[in-house]
């Protein structure tokens, strides 16, 4: 989805990477599809809370975590097109993301509060 | 309808405010996971409630408290920030796609996806009704006793949950401004760019509330 427009000038042509607007772009029909799936996994984590025996199972915080995450990745691969984007644009993210989780998981540790994960 | 257009490109070949629009996601990634942290050390720390999802029993008084949130409110304010991503996605591809000819056969439908005008106020539609749906929640704790400064659990949610809704309430506006140009002189493949970096910021803040409702309300 990224826009590609023609560059002013013929130095900037030079610098235009070549291939970038044939990347494959998602279709109307994508869009609608990612918009289900992100609705039927909310559905299921809300459906999950309302489980008390699958709430007080070792499996209920871990579920919903990856059910999160899958729905993170899916907009951000889809919706912000991450995925068709140009290789910058995803470590400009990931980087600063992974540094972050690292210092969430290190602050957890500390606290000695990652057993919030183990529920 | 078509605005000059301006390029900025850097030595990567690459719209230099789309790199500034990254890095500030980045930037962002680093805020909301610090107030996150925040909120998951606090929690279970409070000493008194009311508490987010057990009963707590006030010992002066005697006064027992409901735990606090309401998953179903929430949930369906949720399913309207996703349904925002959408819409938003479907605003970006109508403005790129301006100016192509629809098929002959065109029916009701296929005209309507290609209405960036509609698609942009859905999406600012739908992110009034998260801020009307966290406007209500913030209220309705305060009525049952919840502050910002009765506990570390009203202090870290408020914080947390006031700042998303402080961003969902920029990218509103960034929104409106969008919809009145697009009204006023018509936003075209031109204006592509400026749509994406809207869109971008919105489904940042798709995506923070994503991570929120797991770990603030669904576990416990």
């Amino acid at each position: 989805m990224d826009i590609h427009l023609a560059p002013d000038s013929a130095e900037a042509a030079a610098h235009v990477p070549h291939g970038d607007a044939d990347h494959a772009h998602p279709t109307w029909s994508t869009y609608w599809k990612v918009a289900l799936i992100l609705t039927v996994i909310t559905v299921g984590e809300v459906w999950a809370y309302y489980l008390p025996s699958f709430v007080a199972s070792r499996a209920f915080v871990p579920t919903l975590l990856v059910m999160s995450a899958l729905k993170f990745v899916i907009v951000v691969m889809f919706y912000m097109h991450l995925k068709y984007d140009h290789k910058l644009f995803r470590a400009l993210f990931t980087g600063p993301l992974l540094i972050a989780a690292t210092t969430l998981i290190a602050l957890l540790f500390l606290f000695g509060h990652l057993t919030v994960l183990h529920h | 309808m078509s605005a000059t257009v301006t390029h900025h490109y850097t030595t990567t070949g690459l719209d230099s405010r789309k790199i500034a629009i990254w890095a500030f996601i980045g930037s962002e990634c680093m805020l909301f996971i610090s107030l996150i942290s925040t909120y998951l050390i606090y929690k279970g720390r409070s000493v008194v409630g009311p508490l987010p999802h057990e009963k707590w029993t006030d010992p002066s008084t005697g006064h027992t408290f409901a735990p606090i949130l309401n998953i179903p409110v929430t949930s369906m304010s949720t399913f309207v920030l996703l349904m925002s991503s959408l819409f938003m996605v479907l605003a970006l591809a109508a403005v790129q796609n301006k100016g192509r000819p629809l098929p002959a056969n065109a029916g009701w439908w296929t005209r309507r996806l290609a209405s960036s005008q509609l698609w942009l106020f859905m999406t600012a539609l739908a992110g009034a009704t998260f801020l009307g749906f966290q406007a209500y929640e913030f209220t309705s704790f305060v009525h049952e006793g919840l502050t910002i400064r009765t506990n570390l659990f009203g202090s870290s949610f408020f914080t947390l949950t006031g700042f998303h809704g402080a961003h969902v309430t920029a990218g509103v506006l960034w929104l409106l401004v969008l919809l009145s140009i697009d009204a006023r002189r018509g936003l075209g493949p031109n204006d592509a760019l400026n749509v994406d970096i809207c869109a971008l910021y919105w489904h940042f803040v798709d995506v923070v509330w994503i991570a929120i409702f797991t770990l603030v309300y669904l576990i416990r």
